[in-house]
């Protein structure tokens, strides 16, 4: 009989052509394929229903995929869960902090779900409220705390555990942008001895905070990179936002798409930003102009065809 | 390095959450424990001008026990559904089975007050031998083991609380109402008896009554009753390890 072999421990997160396919016959991811190292952080971003839940649910031992292969740090996510469930904590996208219990009720509740001694679970409990500053709102009952604490409890109870690897899946929305930044700063401290995987939908978000972007957009991983990676797939620097009705011709150096909200945007060198902005300004057309943003790039590489006539127009071609 | 775990700890968190800081947080749901089981124990006594008190009480031990099994698929479907607890432990070291343990355990923590009345109860009115007391104790924990691992099935299959409360009706009413727990069942008409033999609560109300002394069923009767009561327990205990969706496909 062959020995069973070891895990490899490689530091990495690797998905192998990942599918998910539900029963109705939707597939939430298809093919996904990618390899990012177990470490610093990392932001998924994409739309609502571009497939991120589904991921983080199969990576956090969750959802079972329908085929293809997902390891971290050498370890297969469907035959060696167990192993992995050592090493992991997630705080899913719609977790709720327990009304009934107080902060420190469900903090030190989870740690011991998760085998520490009561002792230690107290212990560290208040070592977590110290450093996400929850300390005064630990016997308080969930349901009278705020939502940004309420989030901070669940940040909490991973925070505390042994766990390295941590799935947070859209931690900061509804979160006020105080209490936002307050997690973010959070998270920052966590990386240092960490892997965050998070979703988020905040593309200023994954700009302050991630190591490593990948954008998912209807199942299919359409960028991983850097900031800079991504920014190097848009080869033109700047935006330019038309705000009012206006037919606009395709710039000779550029691309016109359409932002989510509903906005021609055009993106060009700086040569033609400047040429198109005075021609706006003379037409009397609103518009905003500025160096490409992550919202940009993201409207870029998830952007939808645009009908040739909102801007192939000759008359307004120079 | 993996980590030594403490699975006392982790049962006890189940506990914890569950009943104990529910009880010290919310003192009312003692009060309301307490009175759950009393509802028909007390309409069967006056009607029955106390004759039937000691059945009464027999069953309202059994359905005690019931209740807190069936109360947890109501609890870990809330639990899960609500606050994605229970995706919170599937991605730690918590195993199903500590989890389901851990629950059960609670739901009896959960039911101790009313337990304690009922038992002090049982002392004053209820006439039984110590086999007979043994026998009446393996009744209940079978039906707990049963009530608790029907409880677990239904939960992992329910995505909404208004599932849960659908499959918490009908349990109900095949646990609770169809089985004549505080009556013997010769006081159900035919051929409505064969109904109440659709609940496996009827088997064990059968075995509780012939030993307080109630009914005089043949030997043959109760022995098909502990074989069934001791066979739908154990396939109910081999779904929840085997088929409960821990994991969701």
């Amino acid at each position: 009989m062959m020995p069973k072999a070891l895990p490899e421990y490689d530091g990495k997160l690797t998905c192998s052509k990942l599918s998910k396919k539900y029963e109705e016959g939707k597939y939430a991811l298809k093919d996904v394929s990618f390899s990012i190292p177990a470490q610093g952080i990392f932001a998924l971003i994409g739309r609502n229903g571009a497939g991120k839940t589904t991921l983080v649910r199969i990576l956090s031992t969750q959802l079972m995929p329908t085929s293809g292969t997902v390891s971290i740090d050498g370890m297969d996510v469907v035959t060696q869960a167990r192993e992995l469930r050592e090493m992991i904590a997630c705080v899913p996208q719609e977790a709720r902090a327990i009304g009934w219990l107080t902060a420190r009720q469900s903090i030190t509740a989870y740690l011991m779900w998760r085998g520490f001694t009561g002792k230690e679970a107290r212990k560290r409990t208040a070592e977590a409220a110290r450093k996400l500053g929850i300390t005064k709102y630990l016997d308080k009952q969930n349901r009278l705390l705020s939502g940004g604490t309420k989030r901070k409890v669940l940040v909490a109870m991973v925070m505390a555990s042994e766990a390295s690897i941590l799935f947070l899946d859209e931690p900061t929305t509804g979160l006020d942008p105080i209490s936002r930044d307050e997690l973010w700063n959070t998270l920052r401290e966590l990386k240092k001895d960490h892997f965050i995987f998070l979703t988020t939908h905040y593309l200023e978000e994954a700009e302050r905070l991630a190591d490593k972007i990948g954008i998912l957009e209807d199942g299919q991983l359409k960028a991983l990179g850097t900031l800079d990676d991504l920014r190097s797939k848009v080869k033109y620097p700047y935006s330019i936002k038309i705000l009012s009705e206006f037919r606009i011709a395709k710039p000779k150096n550029g691309e016109v798409i359409r932002g989510v909200d509903g906005h021609l945007q055009i993106v060009t060198t700086e040569q033609e930003a400047n040429k198109l902005s005075r021609k706006l300004i003379d037409k009397k057309v609103r518009f905003s102009m500025n160096p490409m943003t992550l919202d940009d790039i993201f409207y870029f590489i998830v952007r939808k065809p645009i009908d040739d006539e909102d801007y192939d127009n000759e008359e307004e071609r120079d | 390095m993996t980590m030594k775990r403490n699975g006392i700890s982790q049962l006890y968190a189940s506990i914890l959450v569950n009943a104990i800081f529910a009880m010290v947080n919310y003192p009312i749901v003692l009060i309301s424990t307490i009175l759950a089981p009393f509802s028909l124990l007390i309409v069967i006594t006056f009607v029955s001008h106390g004759t039937l008190l000691p059945v009464a009480i027999a069953g309202a031990l059994v359905m005690t026990m019931i209740s807190a099994g069936t109360s947890m698929q109501q609890d870990l479907s809330h639990l899960k559904n609500d606050f994605k607890l229970q995706d919170m432990i599937v991605s730690s070291p918590a195993t199903a089975m500590i989890y389901l343990i851990g629950m059960a355990l609670s739901e009896i923590v959960y039911s101790i007050p009313a337990l304690v009345v009922l038992l002090i109860l049982a002392a004053i009115y209820v006439h039984a031998t110590l086999i007979g007391a043994i026998v009446m104790f393996f009744v209940i924990t079978i039906m707990f083991i049963f009530a608790v691992s029907l409880g677990f099935v239904l939960s992992t299959l329910t995505s909404d609380v208004v599932q849960s409360w659908a499959f918490g009706g009908i349990v109900s009413t095949i646990l609770s109402a169809l089985p004549p727990v505080y009556y013997p069942i010769t006081y159900i008409p035919m051929p409505w008896q064969y109904l109440a033999y659709l609940s496996p609560a009827t088997y064990a109300a059968e075995i509780m009554q012939n030993t307080v002394g109630l009914t005089n069923f043949s030997s043959t009767t109760i022995l098909i009753d502990w074989i069934v009561i001791i066979a739908v327990a154990a396939v109910m205990v081999y779904v929840a390890v085997k088929k409960a969706k821990w994991r969701e496909d």
